[in-house]
């Protein structure tokens, strides 16, 4: 498997999802920003968190317009695997390959915990490593993870099985306790929470690395 | 020429900073406010002097940039 990880000037989780996709078995490549093509015969790209931009605008908007992410959304266009993780996940919905927006937090204040999450689906590459239904512990770490989208879109994910993660225990108002959200296609994930930080016993838990793991099935041929 | 663009959410979106406001206002004792809504102003010194051609410019920065319209809406104003 060959992992890209996006950095972004502000981003500050690209080492630890680095070393999440290696710890899976990746090969992992790193992308600048101003880079207006990606490296040959990647299998998946990771967007990581942090505060690209500062968050000037509004959170992910002016990294979803910079020249690498032209390419990240032919890349996903052409079926591509692309995770989003925070402000990753916030990347993906200002790119609009995902639907929805992620607002301030309704308590306003910055969550920064261990969460319980709920695996809503086992169909995608990311989420067939776990139970359907299983309750995992991610930590969270965001001020701007306040899930909304119009009650067309929120029928349409719950219609279509896309709704990958809710949190067992509500941290930001989310709608529908959404915390992370699948594409059309299932290759697209973007989620608030951060598996790269439970991905090592180190971390204080392992329930993240299956969901790195799970692409390594689908990208490494038996 | 100068655009004045207004971003603000839309209606039935939840504004948690104008509901914070709202509430630092009423424990300030102002009483009677009803709701608060923030939003933000951007300026934009532009070159030229089609004030229509810079109104369709500005609009499409709106579009693509400016605002997220999955949750907020805007104006523009041209002077």
């Amino acid at each position: 498997m060959h992992a890209g990880v996006i950095e972004f000037p502000g981003s500050n989780c690209d080492r630890d999802l680095a070393v999440a996709f290696e710890a899976a078995g990746a090969r992992v490549s790193r992308i600048w920003h101003k880079d207006t093509s990606l490296p040959a015969g990647l299998d998946v790209i990771g967007i990581p968190g942090g505060f690209s931009f500062g968050d000037y605008l509004r959170c992910g908007a002016i990294a979803a317009r910079s020249p690498i992410s032209r390419a990240i959304v032919d890349f996903a266009n052409a079926g591509g695997y692309v995770i989003g993780i925070c402000n990753g996940f916030q990347v993906l919905t200002e790119t609009g390959l995902l639907p929805g927006a992620l607002m301030r937090n309704a308590g306003l204040k910055f969550v920064c915990k261990p969460v319980g999450l709920k695996v809503v689906t086992a169909d995608s590459a990311f989420t067939s490593r776990y139970e359907p239904g299983a309750e995992i512990t991610i930590p969270v770490a965001h001020h701007d993870g306040n899930y909304t989208a119009d009650s067309e879109t929120l029928a349409r994910l719950r219609g279509e099985g896309r709704i990958a993660f809710t949190y067992v225990e509500n941290p930001n108002g989310s709608l529908a306790d959404i915390a992370g959200i699948l594409s059309e296609n299932r290759r697209v994930l973007g989620m608030m929470p951060h598996p790269e930080r439970a991905a090592d016993p180190a971390h204080g838990g392992t329930d993240g690395l299956a969901l790195f793991k799970g692409l390594e099935a689908v990208l490494e041929p038996a | 020429m100068k655009a004045i663009v207004k971003v603000m959410l839309k209606e039935g979106v939840l504004d948690p900073q104008g509901e914070a406001i709202r509430h630092a206002l009423g424990t300030l004792g102002f009483g009677g406010v009803e709701g608060v809504r923030q939003g933000k102003v951007i300026e934009i010194a532009l070159a030229g002097e089609d004030r229509e051609k810079a109104r369709a410019k500005v609009e499409a920065m709106c579009e693509k940039l400016l605002a997220n319209t999955v949750i907020e809406r805007y104006e523009i104003e041209v002077e």
